[in-house]
């Protein structure tokens, strides 16, 4: 195994090499482009999250359905919103549940993938049967059918892109611990006395996070777009809070009125998501040892 | 296993769904039910019962095809299930073949020159199209034909294959198309890393040196062992789509299973929905068990292990 033999090189303190390679995802233009475009994203957001701008709430029927303009700058929809404010709130929202979802999934998925990997037996068995089965549904389907059955608000959304994630950290963290846990440095530390639970977090885990980042921000794009899907079906954040699938439900039967409606939210969806997998790729480039298909 | 697990995780899922089937089939009126009235028809639906032997009753009609009836339409789940997965399968057949058309060509010029403009600009479109979602494509084109030049074939109402092929195909070319693309940029990652990783093999420095031409090299000897896991990849693919369309199903009527899901969890019908999620799973797995095997067929390196 090449793994195995990379293991070898592993020199004494990571961390510096760590930061290099940083740097060196965010030397890539794919990469600059990427963090820029996510810098903005979160910019606007976290603006909208503090209630900077426009109420996206405020309606004003006696404006519906106008231009872009100076007042408006992304113009308004039927019930006279501020589309702008609209779309930087729906973006805050599919952040929030991106990384809320997420986080879930990564803390979940890897403690269960890392200690079935490392500890195998009954609990590896076990948790090939649980992904095994989350695996068979196709993603969206499985999403769906879990925000479907909880009350719908933005966190029961989050919680069902959660579960559907959870199986792919678990099985991207197993993979490499299967190899690590025979790695001469592992084996050395539980020969030196150190329990076996404390070698897993201490010595394997930290040199797993390469993958587990670059999956991470991969998901962050999916689940993103996932949100965006459940809200335009109907099962996503309810209204009257904004999400960019729901307004580009709405705008939808109005494009031939309104088309800037479908524009703003759609424009924003996808500099988001092209934003997060530019980062991916430039992380996955730097961090992954598999990574570079050069 | 992994089935069983999957029969009891959609049957839970669904049991904890607020609302009932009662409601769902009769509406308000539900509510001016007497409590006989209401202990009858919970017996009829089998709503009474302990949720094991629901279960149970249930999996034992799968298994002899009985899938269960929809409450408000009353067609067997069975036949309105072999109504849909005709078209989803088409759709998913169609998508596929522009998948493949886009994707592998896309692959292989990004692979004839790595790392210069023609790979760049590949590669940059494939990310692009990966990060626009399908139904934002698809209401974006579907609203840009019918306010241009007016040609909306979903329009009017969804003829079967059998029926009306030509209204039939016209209609499936968008979604296909919407579909196509989003599943483009996958296949052609695929191609170009497999193209890349033939090329280097030493029966490509052998074949060279002794002297077959250039072309012959690139077809024979590279695509055809490239196109190996762009099969794995297309089978991947058309698992996804059989359950992944629903959303352009929604958006371009067109009655395939994902819609019936749909349709089925906005009526809160649980044999409908239940059923259906199942049939897709199920197919889903095969799908990918019938990938392994043509992969063990087309390569036979994996074959010998």
């Amino acid at each position: 195994m090449s793994a195995a033999a990379d293991m070898h090189e592993v020199p004494e303190v990571p961390t510096t090499r760590a930061s290099g390679r940083w740097r060196q995802a965010f030397r890539t233009p794919g990469g600059i482009v990427g963090l820029v475009l996510m810098a903005i994203v979160t910019t606007l957001a976290l603006l909208s999250a503090a209630g900077f701008g426009p109420d996206p709430a405020a309606q004003e029927v006696s404006e519906a359905l106008q231009g872009p303009s100076g007042t408006h700058w992304f113009g308004t929809d039927q019930f006279g919103r501020d589309i702008f404010a609209r779309v930087c709130s729906g973006l805050a929202n599919s952040l929030r549940v991106a990384i809320v979802s997420v986080t879930v999934a990564a803390l979940g998925g890897v403690l269960l993938g890392i200690l079935a990997g490392y500890y195998q037996g009954i609990l590896d068995r076990a948790v090939g049967v649980i992904t095994n089965v989350l695996f068979a549904f196709p993603s969206l389907l499985l999403a769906l059918a879990l925000a479907a059955t909880l009350r719908r608000s933005w966190l029961t959304v989050a919680i069902a892109i959660a579960v559907v994630y959870l199986p792919i950290f678990a099985r991207v963290a197993r993979g490499p611990v299967l190899t690590l846990r025979h790695a001469e440095y592992v084996l050395a530390a539980t020969a030196v006395g150190r329990t076996r639970l404390s070698t897993l977090f201490v010595h394997v885990l930290p040199n797993i996070l390469g993958i587990l980042v670059v999956q991470v921000t991969l998901s962050l794009s999916w689940a993103i777009l996932t949100e965006a899907a459940l809200s335009f079906l109907g099962f996503g954040t309810p209204p009257p809070a904004a999400s960019l699938g729901g307004m580009i439900y709405e705008a939808q039967t109005l494009t031939s009125v309104a088309p800037w409606m479908l524009y703003a939210p759609g424009a924003a969806l996808i500099l988001a998501v092209v934003g997060l997998n530019l980062l991916g790729d430039g992380l996955r480039a730097a961090l992954d040892p598999r990574g570079g298909s050069k | 296993m992994t089935l069983i697990g999957v029969s009891i995780l959609t049957f839970v899922l669904l049991r904890v769904v607020p609302g009932d089937q009662i409601t769902a089939a009769y509406g308000t009126a539900a509510g001016d039910l007497s409590p006989e009235q209401l202990q009858a028809l919970e017996a009829y639906y089998g709503l009474n019962e302990p949720l094991l032997s629901q279960y149970l009753g249930w999996l034992g009609g799968v298994l002899t095809g009985n899938l269960g009836v929809s409450a408000t339409s009353h067609l067997s789940v069975l036949s309105m299930t072999a109504q849909s997965l005709p078209n989803t399968i088409e759709l998913a057949v169609l998508a596929i073949g522009i998948g493949l058309v886009l994707g592998v060509p896309g692959g292989m010029l990004a692979a004839s020159r790595p790392g210069r403009a023609r790979d760049q600009i590949s590669q940059l479109t494939s990310l692009v199209a990966l990060s626009v979602p399908s139904f934002l494509l698809a209401a974006a084109v579907s609203s840009w034909l019918v306010n241009t030049i007016g040609w909306y074939p979903n329009g009017e109402g969804y003829r079967t294959l059998g029926e009306d092929p030509l209204l039939n195909l016209q209609q499936m070319l968008l979604p296909a198309l919407v579909l196509g693309i989003s599943i483009a940029p996958p296949i052609l990652q695929t191609t170009r890393a497999a193209i890349l990783a033939v090329r280097s093999e030493d029966f490509i420095r052998t074949a060279r040196a002794k002297g077959v031409p250039a072309r012959r090299l690139q077809v024979r000897h590279i695509l055809r062992n490239a196109l190996i896991p762009v099969v794995t990849m297309s089978g991947l693919q058309f698992g996804f789509l059989l359950g992944g369309a629903l959303v352009v199903e929604q958006i371009f009527a067109i009655p395939g299973i994902g819609r019936q899901v749909l349709l089925g969890l906005e009526q809160k019908e649980y044999a409908v929905v239940q059923s259906t999620v199942l049939v897709i799973a199920v197919m889903f797995v095969l799908v990918n068990l019938l990938t392994d095997v043509i992969y063990r067929l087309v390569d036979p390196r994996v074959r010998v292990q």
